[in-house]
């Protein structure tokens, strides 16, 4: 049978406020459990929430990049449950009437067409704090040093048919938080987290089937993983005649298994109502055309501008523009080395792969946009082969010097461009090797020949020292060898 | 010195003729002689007093008093004191000392008052006869002559107390549902309810949050002006605190009353009230009238619908702030816990009383999936109509009057049996409380020796009229004075 597959996502965004959403502790992650928690955090008798409004603002900016309706009276309700990590008893949240209305996200599929995925809501609510389950020796330890930290929790519309459309919504919504940032997008403290609702239908059919909801998911691989397993799981379940039970499923992306953490049935009936220590929150036309003056250039606006002023292609483009700090260094480097082109090849390649291979972030990187240009520059006017330039690069890197020219000089990396020391050099290499020029002379096949090629270029970079300039000799072997 | 008022004994303290470290170990023997008979008392410090009499009789050598530099007063045990014990009047919170004040309570430190202890109140501010203290039941100073133990009313039943039987001048209280009100009547003495979000409720132990506002009691009026003059205004922990200027509350004690126009809601003058209890509620408008006021009868016809709507709203409302109460980060924890849920249960079952149980049960009900349309959704559009009928009323007049209760103090034990009974306490009080709006008790009678209150209500922000309103009556009047026997 075939299975329409339907996905919808819950996404929580902390906000990168200084302070937390009610209080005034701060937000920064890795302090020592419980120091940044105080009376108000603790939920201490007799304790007030204030609300935090540069959390306001984010929100606010948040809506009006996914093209959504602000809420004009925010109200907060109180979501009760009891959790050791919950200090109040209850979470404060958005119920009736969250802060960012309907909205919706473009997102580009790998077939080059694009997509739109509607945004239900957005509300804002506090984060909790993180129970402690080891190091405690058969007790939970509770740190509340997160407990408070503004969020955005944006929920979708089940618009999402399969795993590559999530992750490139998630992925999207990534770059737009940070672009904006409202988020620091770091994942791997919690960061952005991400529940995901699948169900599955018979192919064609209107009416939507049992769904479940697979928790706090917080990478993308891992939320791909999720997916493709929860699939899985429930065709085979469907496929054998059985049903799928609503539910709330967890997924451990080490083992790729999921097991069920309660069912609709052991849901816990919040009781909801709204927070009597929290007046509505009136957002006047001033509030929002301020937030709206902030927003910085969102990836949309930045991918079409790449392809404008940069004339890269929508790849590339897109690419570049979906990471505001990558696309900064980019631009960096195109501006400086006049080729753009050059500069988003060795930005992807060279330099991406080298973060990625050293788990750094593009604000750890150890070069510069701009040292990166002054590279492209030397390699645009030939000055230096793109071996040598590998070799800057590297020096570059490691910090043994910062400056472009002078790796060059010191290195020696200059490449010979001067046309007659280079066929001499060409002269000599051919009356040594005899018969490789035959064997040239005497093959047809053009893609042979072109290959062939390659056999003299070692002995050429070798008799250069390897300073000869690789694209003249090549004209002048195709020369030499008579076409 | 014990029957002086707040204002006399700053003029005292002013003159020099006597010193503030004197007043307070007098009113710390006073408590020590006599408390034993009421126990409105959950904690007396002594030592801290007389510490901060000390610096206040410093204080003022220096010329640096406010009128309340040295006067002795107490604070009910809702009010989170930095560095004292706060109970609630809890088994939870029995060994719980905050390492905050309230705003409240800083502001009395500000102004250089010397608080002598914590007073004593029904637990978590749940009840109308201070009988559901974990810390033992208030015994009303009237009434004990004729050889029966009578409630002081509730919650603030300790602060009430406190203040008829002179052991301090003024005490702090709260008023959620009457919890200011029907104790000040009950024990004699003059109590304020201010209009929700005059005083800042940081730092006061929530009950209700929607209708918890933190007031005064004391035996005059003006005692009464003077406390909230150090208790009100804009807090900006608090929210739901109201940035409006707060006026000198003494400053206009002294108007005359001529003109005032005063409504009497027949709905509050019915079958529950006793006849004896009428007529000196009656007298007291008779007064008004002398003083130049004119008197008509208005409706709040919805006011019936108060006490469902109350019972209701302030319980959904207190399941969720007492949800904080979980044994886990801070007050009273069950011993050896097998897991976390017998953590939650046995903590909770064991440190909460049967009333405070109650009321959670009642308000985790009401906020209920399937009950939550039928019950808080249905409270919360009553309450609106209420406070319509109070805004209506205030079109035509100045001020309202009623009773306070239906009825003077009652025996310890006799409604403890039947919870309903015991709301019905609340029932001229409530209505207030779900509008907002402010109300004072003033002692306006005696019905077989004991005390009768005369409710007086006021639009919002009308607290200043009410203090005029009630001093005026207490300069022709001695109600406020008496002192039980």
């Amino acid at each position: 049978m075939q299975w329409d597959i339907v996905i919808g996502l819950e996404i929580h965004v902390q906000l990168a406020t200084k302070t937390k959403i009610f209080s005034g502790s701060s937000t920064a992650y890795g302090a020592e459990p419980n120091t940044q928690a105080n009376a108000v955090d603790l939920a201490m008798p007799g304790t007030l929430p204030v609300p935090n409004e540069q959390a306001f603002r984010y929100a606010v900016m948040f809506g009006l990049a996914v093209n959504a309706e602000i809420e004009r009276r925010s109200v907060f309700e109180r979501k009760n449950y009891f959790y050791p990590d919950l200090p109040k008893g209850y979470q404060t949240t958005q119920l009736e009437r969250p802060i960012v209305g309907p909205g919706y996200v473009d997102i580009d599929l790998s077939n080059g067409e694009s997509k739109r995925v509607r945004i239900h809501h957005a509300h804002l609510e506090e984060d909790a704090g993180k129970s402690l389950h080891e190091d405690f020796h058969g007790m939970t330890g509770v740190d509340l040093n997160r407990a408070g930290t503004p969020l955005i929790e944006v929920v979708t519309e089940p618009d999402m048919t399969n795993a590559d459309e999530a992750v490139a919504f998630a992925k999207k919504l990534h770059s737009i938080v940070t672009s904006l940032g409202i988020c620091d997008g770091d994942m791997s403290q919690g960061s952005m987290r991400f529940d995901v609702n699948i169900s599955l239908k018979p192919k064609g059919e209107d009416e939507l089937g049992t769904r479940t909801e697979t928790k706090n998911l917080n990478s993308f691989r891992f939320m791909e993983q999720a997916i493709a397993h929860e699939v899985e799981r429930q065709m085979d379940i469907l496929e054998d005649g059985g049903s799928i039970v609503q539910e709330t499923r967890l997924y451990n992306g080490d083992r790729d298994e999921s097991r069920s953490m309660r069912t609709k049935e052991e849901a816990n009936d919040y009781r909801y109502f709204p927070c009597p220590d929290l007046l509505p929150v009136e957002i006047d036309d001033s509030f929002i055309d301020e937030a709206r003056n902030s927003l910085p250039e969102l990836p949309d606006a930045r991918k079409a501008r790449f392809m404008e002023q940069y004339g890269l292609n929508d790849y590339d483009a897109n690419l570049l523009a979906s990471d505001s700090k990558l696309a900064a260094f980019f631009e960096a480097a195109a501006e400086r080395g006049k080729d753009a082109k050059l500069a988003s090849n060795w930005v992807q390649g060279e330099f991406s792969a080298r973060l990625n291979a050293e788990e750094k972030s593009v604000a750890e990187s150890p070069i510069s946009g701009e040292q990166l240009g002054d590279l492209v520059v030397r390699i645009a006017d030939n000055t230096i082969s793109s071996a040598g330039a590998k070799k800057v690069f590297e020096a570059l890197w490691t910090g043994e010097n910062d400056n472009v020219d002078a790796i060059i000089d010191s290195q020696g990396l200059k490449q010979v461009s001067d046309t007659g020391a280079l066929e001499a050099m060409v002269d000599e290499v051919l009356a040594d090797m005899p018969d490789q020029v035959a064997q040239y002379q005497n093959e047809e096949d053009p893609k042979k020949r072109k290959k062939m090629l390659g056999g003299f270029m070692g002995p050429l970079m070798k008799a250069s020292k390897g300073q000869g300039n690789p694209k003249l000799f090549n004209e002048i072997l195709v020369k030499k060898l008579g076409g | 010195m014990h029957n002086k008022s707040v204002a006399e004994l700053a003029r005292d303290l002013d003159s020099g003729q006597v010193s503030s470290v004197e007043l307070t170990r007098a009113f710390l023997d006073r408590i020590k002689q006599e408390d034993g008979k009421y126990n409105s008392f959950i904690t007396v410090t002594d030592e801290q007093a007389l510490a901060d009499a000390k610096a206040a009789d410093e204080q003022r050598a220096a010329g640096k008093a406010t009128p309340w530099t040295g006067v002795p007063f107490a604070h009910k045990d809702i009010f989170c004191t930095d560095g004292v014990r706060t109970t609630c009047g809890s088994k939870m919170l029995e060994n719980f000392v905050p390492p905050y004040d309230a705003t409240v309570t800083a502001n009395f430190c500000q102004a250089g008052a010397v608080c002598l202890g914590k007073t004593n109140m029904d637990e978590f501010a749940m009840g109308s006869s201070n009988e559901n203290s974990y810390f033992g039941a208030v015994t009303n100073p009237w009434g004990l002559a004729s050889g029966n133990k009578r409630v002081p009313g509730g919650s603030s039943g300790g602060s009430a107390a406190a203040v008829a039987g002179r052991l301090v001048p003024a005490a702090t209280a709260t008023d959620t549902g009457g919890s200011i009100r029907q104790p000040a009547a009950l024990c004699g003495v003059t109590g304020l309810k201010p209009t929700y979000g005059r005083v800042s409720r940081y730092g006061m132990i929530a009950f209700a949050s929607s209708l918890d506002q933190g007031g005064t009691i004391a035996r005059t009026a003006e005692d009464n002006a003077l406390m909230l003059n150090v208790m009100a205004g804009y807090d900006r922990k608090d929210s739901t605190s109201i940035d409006r200027e707060v006026p000198d509350y003494t400053a206009t004690l002294n108007e005359p009353l001529k003109g005032l126009k005063i409504g009497l809601p027949k709905e509050y003058f019915s079958d529950q009230l006793s006849p004896a209890m009428e007529e000196q509620v009656r007298n007291a408008v008779k007064e008004y009238e002398k003083l130049g006021a004119t008197v008509k009868e208005v409706s709040l016809p919805n006011a019936k619908l108060a006490i469902a709507a109350y019972y209701v709203i302030a319980p959904a409302e207190a399941s969720a702030n007492l949800s904080r109460f979980d044994g886990v980060r801070y007050g009273y924890r069950c011993d050896d816990p097998k897991d976390l849920m017998d953590l939650y249960t046995r903590s909770r079952a064991e440190g909460f009383g049967n009333e405070v149980k109650r009321r959670i049960l009642v308000g985790t009900y009401a906020l209920s999936a399937g009950y939550f349309d039928a019950y808080y959704l249905k409270a919360q559009k009553v309450r609106r109509l209420i406070q319509q009928d109070f805004i209506n009323a205030f079109k035509d007049v100045d001020v309202l009057m009623s009773p306070t209760t239906p009825s003077p103090a009652f025996i310890q034990g006799e409604k403890t049996s039947d919870p309903v009974t015991m709301y019905l306490e609340d029932v001229f009080t409530i209505a207030i409380n779900l509008a907002g709006i402010p109300a004072m008790s003033v002692p306006a009678g005696f019905v077989d020796g004991l005390p009768v209150g005369l409710q007086i209500i006021g639009d919002y922000f009308s607290e200043a009229r009410l203090l005029n309103a009630a001093h005026q009556f207490q300069q022709v009047t001695d109600f406020h004075q008496r002192e039980p026997q």
